[in-house]
């Protein structure tokens, strides 16, 4: 299958790594992985945030930059879930009709990693080697927006070498909320510490979920704590092998020198 | 947030909002700032994380015995919903049946014309006092104030409510307006408010409770008026419902001579079978029971039997502009259960009072804003996570998270003077609508690797709103080059 990628915007600036893996690991299993060059963002933060109108421009350009993908992957069930649930709607509510039909259509071919993973290409061994502890934190959006259910567990539990442990309050939010974290800074961090601690508590060297910005929030606050235990995406430690475990998969991402 | 203008003309087809000055709709300070100080409150924190993860468990245990859950909520959605677009019909049904069966029937467009009118009713029956069943819409619209300001003594004789009234203090929870309380706090009020306490008392729940059932009783037993709220209103009947666990209600309701009800106009459901649906929602939903202990429902006045006078107060102080909104409208389904509180890990950290407004939680940081129009409670839209597990428990299905959203644009729209946020996001809009626009600002953002002289963080002293970030969390440093580029630098002349 050819797979349009979707780096979203927050990976392909602050954590290419999550976007190296998911395309390396679509290749591995046979896939065809293409990265349309004009694509930016979803424009979620823009509407979450209240900027609904200066979001239908965004929109056009996401429409625009993956029109006629086969099917359009992104490392992030938030930007996912924006995607089926907040574009149509902001290009009908400026009065683009034709915008928010296309961005529907889009919609239907668009999927969260595991999902696409599991439903449209049928596996959930996919391979893997990662020798490590891993716990999962199911991040909001993919768990109750888009309905990811057990998908990455099933992933996860394919996993050569992998340890994987329950995460006590797994349901509850990490308090990233993108400038949620900004605007409700202590509150944000509130959350965050009890995450944290629940984290912690499972003994894992790795906590792992679908979405790289609720990642940088756990991961942001575990590098402060000096706490050992780091933060990788699910598409890293998919696309680990034992030939080649992927380079860059840390809390402190993503510099690639 | 930045409202120092004042709106542009009302996008609620000019209906009014609650007014100013009255009621408890509006905190002194914004969400992040009121936070604050709970967030401090170890305390407070530990007694709101017990009692709400209690709560949860609870209401999770009792909604899972049920097969067709999802089946009832859809019903009380769509029932809700089609009462909505009748309303004014179902109301003057309303008036008609109460008026019918002896009722009087008040219509008051606010929180002032409300108390005005109770005010005047209580002052006519010569009473002094008066008891109180639990009641949201008379803490929003500060009854108790207007009638102590009259003269008049005011008793709650809900257990929590009463613990609020006697320390002085605001409920902070819709259900439960003393969560923030715990045993030993509830002791030390008792004991220091209840005039005749036994002054061995201890915090053991029981003796709590037989303290406060002692002071009540003395209330009931000579109380001629009593206020109460009501949870739902029949329309075809006129039969007006107040749901309760202690039994306080049930003797306010039929121990004094005149009863006076004030209820939200969209408290109405069109038909008596109407109840059978959310009269199972509500207690699942609200105290993780199967049924609510008192279900007490009445219709008029009946000689010789209870309440010999009945007064109907409708009230709508901001309904019909919440109407008025397509979007958030829906706010207006709700049936006061609190689940969206005890779920809320908002909530649950920062507290009730943080909210500024007697609806606290997800469902208040929805209908403060559209009641008082968003400029008055415009951090509110803003204080959630966007997480969806209030969307997940809520009995009606309210898209809180959705009207969240919504209401945060109506207030960016609103501003009429550019704000550094706005001009930000603006710009930022540009360059997400052109790829080219898009790398070069992806290029400029690498300047963060020179803040960062090689370290895989960037440093912590950066200006706000970076710095708010940068307080409890470490940034990642820009890489090099972004995954686009590369991508493209190695799959030059492919397909890409």
């Amino acid at each position: 299958m050819r797979v349009s990628l979707f780096a979203t915007c927050l990976v392909d600036t602050l954590t290419p790594s999550v976007a190296h893996a998911t395309a390396s690991l679509l290749q591995r299993l046979g896939h065809e992985v293409v990265v349309p060059r004009g694509q930016a963002c979803c424009g979620q933060m823009h509407v979450n945030t209240g900027y609904r109108r200066e979001a239908v421009s965004i929109v056009a350009n996401h429409v625009r930059a993956f029109e006629g993908a086969e099917a359009i992957v992104a490392p992030s069930g938030s930007c996912v879930a924006s995607i089926h649930h907040q574009q149509a709607a902001v290009a009908r509510r400026a009065g683009d009709e034709g915008l928010a039909r296309a961005a529907e259509e889009l919609a239907g071919r668009t999927y969260e990693l595991s999902q696409l993973l599991v439903d449209v290409l049928g596996v959930t061994d996919v391979g893997a080697y990662y020798p490590h502890r891993v716990t999962y934190h199911p991040t909001c959006h993919s768990l109750r927006l888009l309905q990811v259910g057990d998908r990455p567990y099933q992933l996860l539990r394919a996993v050569r070498g992998l340890e994987l442990v329950e995460l006590p309050g797994a349901e509850q939010c990490c308090g990233f909320g993108g400038t949620f974290a900004v605007k409700n800074a202590d509150t944000s961090t509130a959350m965050l510490t009890d995450k944290m601690a629940n984290v912690l508590s499972t003994h894992a060297e790795v906590c792992t979920a679908g979405d790289a910005s609720c990642l940088m929030h756990i991961g942001g606050g575990l590098s402060r704590l000096r706490a050992g235990t780091r933060t990788v995406h699910l598409a890293e430690i998919l696309a680990s092998t034992e030939e080649a475990v992927t380079p860059q998969q840390s809390t402190k991402p993503a510099v690639t020198a | 947030m930045t409202a120092t203008v004042p709106p542009k003309a009302p996008t609620f087809l000019g209906l009014p909002t609650a007014p100013r000055g009255v009621g408890h709709l509006r905190g002194d300070q914004s969400f992040p700032d009121a936070a604050r100080g709970a967030l401090r409150d170890g305390q407070l924190r530990a007694n709101l994380g017990h009692a709400t993860s209690t709560i949860r468990g609870k209401r999770a245990r009792v909604v899972a015995e049920l097969p067709d859950w999802a089946q009832l909520r859809e019903a009380g959605r769509a029932l809700k919903a089609a009462t909505m677009a009748r309303l004014d019909d179902h109301l003057e049904e309303l008036e008609r049946q109460v008026t019918a069966r002896g009722g009087v029937v008040h219509w008051a467009r606010d929180a002032n014309e409300a108390n005005e009118i109770v005010t005047r009713l209580v002052l006519a029956t010569g009473a002094s006092e008066v008891v109180k069943v639990k009641s949201m819409a008379t803490q929003e619209i500060g009854l108790n104030e207007a009638l102590e300001a009259a003269g008049l003594d005011v008793f709650e004789t809900d257990l929590a409510e009463l613990i609020v009234q006697l320390g002085d203090d605001q409920p902070s929870h819709i259900l439960v307006p003393a969560i923030h309380k715990n045993r030993a706090e509830i002791r030390e009020i008792f004991a220091r408010t209840i005039p005749g306490v036994d002054p061995g008392l201890t915090d053991d729940p029981r003796k709590l409770a037989m303290a406060a059932r002692t002071h009540l009783r003395e209330r009931f037993l000579r109380a001629r008026v009593a206020v109460s709220g009501a949870n739902f209103a029949v329309a075809e009947t006129g039969t007006l419902t107040v749901v309760e666990s202690e039994g306080n209600g049930r003797m306010c309701l039929t121990l004094p001579e005149t009863l006076i009800t004030v209820m939200g106009i969209e408290k109405v459901v069109p038909t008596w079978r109407d109840l059978e649906v959310f009269l199972q929602l509500l207690p699942r939903s609200s105290t993780g029971e199967r049924m609510n202990p008192y279900t007490s429902t009445w219709a008029g006045v009946t000689p010789g039997d209870g309440p010999q006078e009945f007064h109907l107060v409708l009230l709508d102080n901001g309904r019909t502009a919440v109407l008025a909104d397509e979007v958030g409208r829906e706010a207006l389904h709700c049936i006061r259960c609190s689940a969206c509180l005890n779920v809320c890990p908002v909530y649950e950290r920062a507290g009730g009072h943080s909210y500024g407004s007697v609806y606290p939680g997800p469902i208040g940081a929805i209908l403060s804003p559209q009641l008082t129009g968003v400029e008055d409670n415009a951090s509110l839209p803003y204080a959630s996570s966007l997480c969806g597990a209030c969307y997940d428990v809520c009995p009606v299905a309210i898209d809180i998270p959705s009207i969240l959203v919504h209401l945060r644009a109506e207030h960016v729209e609103a501003q009429q003077r550019p704000t550094a946020e706005g001009v930000a996001f603006k710009a930022l809009a540009r360059a997400m609508s052109n790829p080219r626009l898009w790398h070069l600002a992806q290029r400029a953002g690498k300047l963060g690797r020179l803040l960062s002289r090689g370290r895989p963080t960037l440093p912590n002293a950066l200006p706000p709103p970076v710095s708010a970030w940068t307080r409890s969390r470490d940034l990642p440093t820009p890489p090099r080059e972004t995954f686009v580029e590369q991508w493209t630098r190695e799959h030059r002349g492919g397909r890409s």
